[in-house]
C-alpha cells in the first residue's frame, strides 16, 4: 500500500491548518466547525440548565424567597430564549456541519469560509445575548417577547436591546448556514447519490435549511421593527399612533412556527437514521418518510396563527389554521409508523442510541397528543397560559431535540473522537433523563389543569399546588444529574474507551468508511453510490483503478448534478483563513455600537464589515476565478 | 452482485472534469430569496396596519412623481447593466462589461442623489416618528435604499475585478451574481412604487 501511503501524505499536506494558534482561528474545515459548533450548543445547554435549576429551586415550595420576580422574570427569559435559539437549533446545525459533507462523500462544505464565519457568529451572537445580565439588566419578556410587555415604556431596560440584536447576529448566522447547507447538498454530492438515494438526514436537514431560508425575515423584520420602536421613537407596534402590538405576533409567529419544525425535522432525520442501524433491516418506508418530512416543511408555515387563538380572529380563519395544525400532526404520525414498523421487523439491539431513539418516539407521542390537544381550540382557551403548556413544551423540546440528540451523540461520538461511549454510564444517563422527565415534566400538566398559571415566580401554600411542584422539582433534579452523567461519559469514553474501529455500528452510510476519527481531507477517492445503503451493498464506493477521482491537484472535491448526481465538475475549495473570524468580530461591533447608538462608530464597523468581505471574495490566485 | 450507479460516466469517470461554477449562483438565489421574503414580510406589515384603519395613509397620499423617476432610472441601469453582462458572457468584451459597470454605477449614485432630495422633501410634512403609517413608508424606502447601497458595492467590486482583467467568456460569475443582485433590487422598488406610491390614490384615498 505504499502508493496510498503516498496519497494519504499528500492529501494530509494539502488540507492540514498550520499547527499553530494562527490555523486555529483561521481553520475552516468542517469537521473542526462542527465540533466546535456542538460544544458550544452543549455550553450553552449547560447555562440553560443551570437557569433552570435556579426556578425551580425558586418554586420547590409555596413563597420560598430565592428569586425575586424580577430575577425570575430575567432568568426565566434567559432559559427559554438560550435553549431555544442557542442550543436547540445550533446543536443540529453542528451535527449538520460534521455530518453532511461526510455522508455525502465530499471532503468539505460548498463554501468552507462561509461555515467558519456562521460558526464565529454564532459564537459572538450568543456572547452579546450574555452580556447583558453582566449589566445587570437581562431580557425579561420571555423568549417571544410580546409587545407591548417589551416597548421602551414597559420595558426601559438595556436588556431587551441586547435580546433583539444578538438574535439579529444569530439570524444572519443561522441564514448563512442554511445557504450553505443548501448548496452542499445539492452540489457536492457523490456520483450516483441521486436524490432518492440521499439518508434521510440529508432529506430532513435540506427541507430544514429551506425553511430557515423564507421562514426567519419574519424574526428579522419583528425585531427591528422592535428596535426601531425602542431606539428612535417609531411607531409600529404602539396602538396609541395608529401601530398594532399584534403585529408582532403575527411576525413573530410565521417565524416561530416553522421554528419548531427547524429543531425538530432534523432531529427525527437523525432518528431514521440510528434506529435502522441498530433494527438490523432498512427502514420501513423510505419514500413516505422523504415525504413527510417535506411536508411537514411545507405546511410548518401555515400553523402560525395557532398560537393566537385566544386573540380573538375571524372564525373561518381560526378554523383553517386549527386544520392545518392537525394536518401537521399526520405527517408525523407517518414517521413515528415508519419507526414503529421498523422496529418491529427488524431485531432491535438496545445499545445506547438505540434507548435514546426509543425514549424519544414515546416522548413525541406524548406530547404530539397533548399538541393535538391544543390545536383543539376551545381547549387551548382552556389551558392557555397554564403549567399545562410548560409541560407540552418541555415534553415536545426535550423529547423531539434532546433525546434525539443525545442519540445522535452516542452514535456518531465514536466517529468524532475514536472511542467507544461507555455502556454502563449511558444506561444511567439514559435511565435518570427519561425517568426525570415523567416525574417531572409530566407533572406540570396536572399542576396545569389544577390551574397554575405558567411565569409566576411563587405561589400561597393555599394554592394547592405545592405537591406537584415538589414533585416537579425532584423530577427535574433528576433529569439533570442524568445530563451531567451524560456530559461525564462523554470526557471519560473519550479518554478510556475502546477503539471504535471505522465502523462500529455495523452502519449503512459512507461516513462508517472512513478511519474514527476521519482523516482531515475526509475521502481519499470521492465515492461513487449505487442505494440508498452503500456500506450493506457490495458495490465497491473507493474503487477507482484510475485514480481519477483523487482530485489532488490543491483542495479540491468533486461536484455533481443538483437531482442524479452525476458526475461533472471540480470543485475548488479555498485556503484557511482568519477573515471569517474579522468579519463576524465587526458585524459583533457592529451590532454594539447600534444598540448604544453609536452611529458614527456603526458607519466604522459597516465599513469594516464591507472591506473585510470584499477582501473575502477577491481570488487570491488566478486558479479561483470562478 | 454489484449495482451500477446512476450513469457509466459515474463508473468511467472523464479524466478531467471542467471547473465547477454552480456553487454561487445557488448561493446568490438563496440570499435573493431570503431578502425577498424579509420585503414581502414589511409589506405584510403595512397591509396589516392598513387594514384597522379607515383612512390610509394616515394623511395625505404621497406624491409620485419623485418614485417615477427612480423607477426610470432603475429600469434603465438594469438593461445596461445585462447589456454588460451579455459582453462578457457572449462575446468575452471586458471593454464592454467595465464600460456597463461604470455607468451602472454612474445610475445608481444618481438613484441615490434623486432619493436624498426626495427625502428632502417628504421629511417637511412626515416624520417617522409621526404615527405608524411614517414608521413603515420610511422603514420600507430606506431598507431599499440600504439594499440599493449593498448592490452598488456589489457591482463596484466586480468592476474592479473587471479592471483588474478577471473576466472572461468563461470565467465571470461574480459578474452574473452582482448583476442578478441589482435586478432584484430592481424589482423590489417596482413593488414599492405600486405598493406605497402608485396604490393610495387608486382606493380613493385622501
Ligand atoms: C433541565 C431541564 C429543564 C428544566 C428543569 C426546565 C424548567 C423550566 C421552567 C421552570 C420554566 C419556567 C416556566 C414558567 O415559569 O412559566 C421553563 C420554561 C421554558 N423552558 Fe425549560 N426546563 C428545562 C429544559 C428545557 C429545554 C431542554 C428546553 C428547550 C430545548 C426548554 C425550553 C423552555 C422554554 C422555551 C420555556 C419558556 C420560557 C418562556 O416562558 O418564555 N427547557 N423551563
Amino acid at each position: 500500500m505504499a502508493e496510498s501511503a503516498t496519497l494519504h501524505d499528500r492529501l494530509t499536506e494539502i488540507w492540514s491548518d498550520p499547527p499553530n494558534i494562527y490555523g486555529k482561528l483561521a481553520t475552516i474545515d468542517h469537521k473542526k466547525i462542527g465540533k466546535r459548533y456542538i460544544v458550544t450548543a452543549i455550553a450553552f445547554l449547560l447555562i440553560a440548565g443551570l437557569e433552570a435549576v435556579l426556578m425551580r429551586i425558586q418554586l420547590i415550595g409555596p413563597n420560598v424567597d430565592f428569586l425575586s420576580a424580577e430575577a425570575y422574570n430575567q432568568i426565566m427569559t434567559m432559559h427559554g430564549t438560550t435553549m431555544i435559539f442557542w442550543y436547540a437549533a445550533p446543536i443540529l446545525s453542528g451535527f449538520a456541519n460534521y455530518l453532511v459533507p461526510m455522508l455525502i462523500g465530499a471532503r468539505d462544505m460548498a463554501f468552507p469560509r462561509l461555515n467558519a464565519f456562521t460558526y464565529w457568529t454564532f459564537l459572538f451572537s450568543g456572547v452579546l445575548l450574555y452580556i447583558s445580565p453582566l449589566l445587570g439588566s437581562a431580557p425579561r419578556g420571555g423568549w417571544f417577547a410580546y409587545v407591548p410587555f417589551t416597548n421602551d415604556f414597559y420595558s426601559p431596560t438595556i436588556g431587551m436591546d441586547f435580546f433583539a440584536f444578538s438574535l439579529m447576529l444569530l439570524t444572519v448566522s443561522t441564514t448563512a448556514g442554511a445557504i450553505n447547507l443548501i448548496a452542499t447538498i445539492f452540489r457536492l454530492r457523490a456520483p450516483g447519490m441521486s436524490v432518492d438515494r440521499m439518508p434521510l438526514f440529508l432529506w430532513s436537514t435540506s427541507t430544514t435549511q429551506f425553511v430557515i431560508v423564507f421562514s426567519l425575515p419574519a424574526l428579522t423584520a419583528a425585531l427591528v421593527l422592535l428596535e426601531l420602536d425602542r431606539l428612535w421613537g417609531f411607531h409600529f407596534y404602539d396602538s396609541g399612533a395608529a401601530g398594532d402590538p399584534l403585529l408582532w405576533l403575527q411576525l413573530f409567529w410565521f417565524f416561530g412556527h416553522p421554528w419548531v419544525y427547524i429543531i425538530f425535522l432534523p432531529a427525527t432525520g437523525m432518528i431514521s437514521m440510528v434506529l435502522p442501524v441498530f433494527c438490523r433491516r432498512p427502514i420501513v418506508g423510505y419514500t413516505w418518510v422523504a415525504l413527510a418530512t417535506v411536508l411537514t416543511g411545507l405546511v410548518g408555515f401555515g400553523v402560525w396563527v395557532h398560537h393566537m387563538f385566544t386573540t380573538g380572529l375571524p372564525q373561518v380563519s381560526m378554523g383553517f389554521f386549527s386544520g392545518a395544525s392537525m394536518t401537521i400532526s399526520i405527517f408525523t404520525t407517518i414517521q413515528v409508523f415508519a419507526w414503529v414498523a421498523t422496529i418491529w421487523t427488524g431485531r432491535p439491539v438496545l445499545k445506547a442510541p438505540m434507548l435514546f431513539a426509543l425514549g424519544f418516539i414515546i416522548l413525541i407521542v406524548i406530547g404530539g397528543l397533548s399538541g393535538v390537544m391544543t390545536a383543539v381550540i376551545p381547549f387551548d382557551w382552556q389551558l392557555h397560559d397554564t403549567y399545562f403548556v410548560v409541560g407540552h413544551i418541555h415534553f415536545v423540546l426535550i423529547g423531539a431535540n434532546v433525546f434525539p440528540v443525545f442519540a445522535a451523540l452516542y452514535y456518531w461520538l465514536p466517529k468524532m473522537t475514536g472511542r467507544i461511549m461507555n455502556e454502563r454510564l449511558a444506561r444511567w444517563n439514559f435511565g435518570l433523563m427519561f425517568t426525570g422527565m415523567l416525574v417531572g415534566f409530566f407533572t406540570m400538566h396536572i399542576t396545569g389543569f389544577l390551574g397554575m398559571p405558567r411565569r409566576i415566580f411563587t405561589y400561597s401554600a393555599a394554592s394547592g399546588w405545592t405537591v406537584a411542584n415538589f414533585i416537579t422539582t425532584v423530577g427535574a433534579g433528576i433529569f439533570v444529574i442524568g445530563v451531567l452523567i451524560g456530559i461525564f461519559n462523554f470526557f471519560y469514553s473519550r479518554k478510556y474507551g475502546l477503539p471504535a474501529g471505522n465502523n462500529p455500528w455495523n452502519a449503512d452510510t459512507l461516513e462508517w468508511s472512513s478511519t474514527s476519527p476521519p482523516p482531515i481531507y475526509g475521502v481519499e477517492r470521492i465515492p461513487t453510490v449505487a442505494s440508498r445503503h452503500p456500506l450493506w451493498d457490495e458495490h465497491k464506493e473507493e474503487d477507482d483503478p484510475e485514480n481519477r477521482r483523487v482530485l489532488d491537484d490543491g483542495k479540491q472535491t468533486l461536484a455533481t448534478t443538483g437531482v442524479d448526481a452525476h458526475d461533472g465538475f471540480v470543485a475548488r475549495m479555498p485556503g484557511e483563513t482568519v477573515v471569517p473570524l474579522v468579519t463576524g468580530l465587526a458585524l459583533f461591533g457592529l451590532c454594539l455600537a447600534l444598540l448604544f447608538k453609536l452611529l458614527w462608530l456603526a458607519l466604522g464597523f459597516a465599513v469594516a464589515t464591507a472591506i473585510a468581505i470584499a477582501y473575502w471574495m477577491w481570488p487570491k490566485d488566478k486558479e479561483l476565478i470562478a | 452482485m454489484s449495482v451500477v450507479p446512476g450513469s457509466m460516466q459515474d463508473v468511467y469517470p472523464p479524466t478531467t472534469r471542467p471547473h465547477e461554477r454552480g456553487r454561487g449562483i445557488w448561493g446568490m438565489w438563496l440570499f435573493i430569496g431570503t431578502e425577498a421574503m424579509l420585503f414581502a414580510l414589511l409589506f405584510f406589515a403595512y397591509f396589516y396596519l392598513m387594514a384597522s384603519r379607515t383612512q390610509w395613509p394616515l394623511e395625505k397620499d404621497p406624491s409620485y412623481s419623485y418614485a417615477l423617476i427612480l423607477l426610470a432610472i432603475l429600469l434603465t441601469s438594469s438593461f445596461v447593466a445585462s447589456w454588460a453582462e451579455r459582453g462578457i458572457k457572449e462575446h468575452g468584451n471586458l471593454g464592454r462589461l467595465n464600460v456597463g459597470l461604470g455607468l451602472t454605477l454612474l445610475l445608481g449614485i444618481a438613484f441615490l442623489g434623486v432619493q436624498y432630495i426626495e427625502y428632502q422633501h417628504k421629511l417637511k410634512e412626515l416624520l417617522p416618528t409621526d404615527h405608524a403609517y411614517g414608521s413603515v413608508f420610511y422603514t420600507i424606502t430606506s431598507l431599499h435604499l440600504a439594499h440599493v447601497i449593498v448592490g452598488m458595492l456589489m457591482l463596484t467590486f466586480v468592476f474592479a475585478r473587471g479592471l483588474a482583467g478577471h473576466f472572461n467568456k468563461e470565467r465571470h460569475l461574480a459578474v452574473k451574481n452582482a448583476v442578478l443582485y441589482w435586478h432584484f433590487v430592481d424589482v423590489v422598488w417596482i413593488f414599492i412604487v405600486s405598493i406605497i406610491y402608485l396604490s393610495p390614490h387608486f382606493y380613493g384615498g385622501n
